[in-house]
């Protein structure tokens, strides 16, 4: 529980070093998380201790969003201005991005399949 | 009585200045909003972060507490946002070794998706006159909240807002995408749940996984995916644009 946390944080504070001295344009967990990934490739499994601390942590993901969610009562009066622009963008992108996802994993799909058969 | 009154009044002003006051009632308003949720079916509506969040702002308003005291207490939970994000790569690689064999039509749709959802949703907010702060913190909505946030930080968007949006996007694309995916006849549960992944992160993962296990799977992957591509795309694209 306690090597893996320190593992998770590791990661966290390589990736947050790696962006500040690179200038990569990147958040420095989203660095992290990529480098535990290639470790997970490399080591070909996931450790017990390993599983078991990220599962608890992802288990209550959605917790840990509250505290900056709530930041939006800074912003109440430009949600109260642009609540139309939000509103339209987020259910119209919602609906055309799905579409375009899908779309675009059948056609391939469906394409890499027919030439797969040809040969 | 003023002796009482004062008392209060002392009680009150000790809580005030302490975190535990910003930290309980973060936890408190979760489990409420988790119950509902509950109550409510699962109904991706009833979503627990909104529900959480609309009470906590409502109970701020009321009591004239501004955003730094709560988050003085808050900040233990949201400081594990950070690990949790690097910890969302056991999840990504646990998905990464089922779908191998699928990968490149997996990676052509996700880098579409990915570009789709950040251009479609900043293009409609422009044509309706949104200002460049909610342009920027529209921008990677689509994102799992804790990259999202991280995001909108680098390009120079509102990460407080960019969180709220991401949870709206999350909860409009599960409400949505089934119906939009019957209407286009994709049946396949595996495009069917990478699409609503790519859309909606986590909420759309969460409805993928109570309607199919395949669909489930092949969303979370997306998900995780989507934070990658987006993380890699969007502030390389924003610098070019802007």
């Amino acid at each position: 529980m306690l090597g893996s946390l320190t593992l998770l944080l590791l990661c966290q504070l390589i990736g947050e070093v790696a962006v500040r001295a690179t200038g990569l344009p990147l958040p420095g967990p989203v660095v992290g998380m990529a480098l535990l990934f290639a470790g997970l490739l490399v080591r070909g499994e996931i450790p017990q201790a390993l599983a078991d601390t990220a599962g608890a942590l992802l288990r209550n993901l959605s917790l840990l969003f509250v505290p900056a969610g709530v930041g939006v009562m800074i912003h109440l009066s430009l949600v109260e201005r642009e609540w139309l622009p939000i509103a339209a963008a987020l259910i119209g992108s919602a609906v055309i991005t799905v579409a375009v996802t899908a779309l675009v994993l059948q056609l391939l799909s469906r394409w890499l399949r027919g030439a797969g058969e040809k040969e | 009585m003023g002796g009482v009154d004062e008392e209060l009044w002392r009680i009150w002003v000790y809580l005030a200045e302490t975190p535990l006051v910003g930290l309980t009632v973060t936890l408190a308003a979760y489990l409420a909003g988790d119950w509902l949720y509950r109550r409510a079916k699962l109904n991706p509506l009833a979503n627990p972060v909104l529900i959480a969040v609309l009470l906590l702002v409502g109970l701020l308003l009321l009591t004239g507490t501004d955003y730094p005291t709560y988050f003085e207490g808050a900040q233990f939970v949201h400081f594990l946002l950070g690990p949790a994000t690097v910890a969302l790569a056991v999840p990504l690689y646990r998905q990464f070794r089922q779908v191998r064999r699928h990968a490149l039509p997996l990676l052509v749709a996700l880098v579409a998706g990915s570009l789709t959802a950040a251009g479609s949703a900043v293009g409609i907010a422009w044509a309706l006159g949104a200002s460049l702060e909610t342009l920027l913190s529209l921008a990677p909505k689509s994102v799992t909240t804790p990259v999202a946030m991280g995001i909108a930080e680098q390009i120079g968007g509102l990460p407080s807002l960019t969180a709220v949006l991401v949870i709206l996007t999350g909860i409009a694309g599960a409400v949505l995408a089934p119906h939009t995916l019957n209407l286009l006849r994709i049946r396949d549960w595996k495009t069917r749940g990478f699409a609503i992944g790519v859309a909606a992160h986590g909420i759309g993962t969460a409805r993928a996984l109570q309607i199919d296990e395949v669909a489930g799977a092949f969303s979370g992957l997306a998900m995780g995916l989507n934070a990658l591509a987006t993380a890699a795309l969007l502030p390389l694209l924003v610098r070019l644009l802007f």
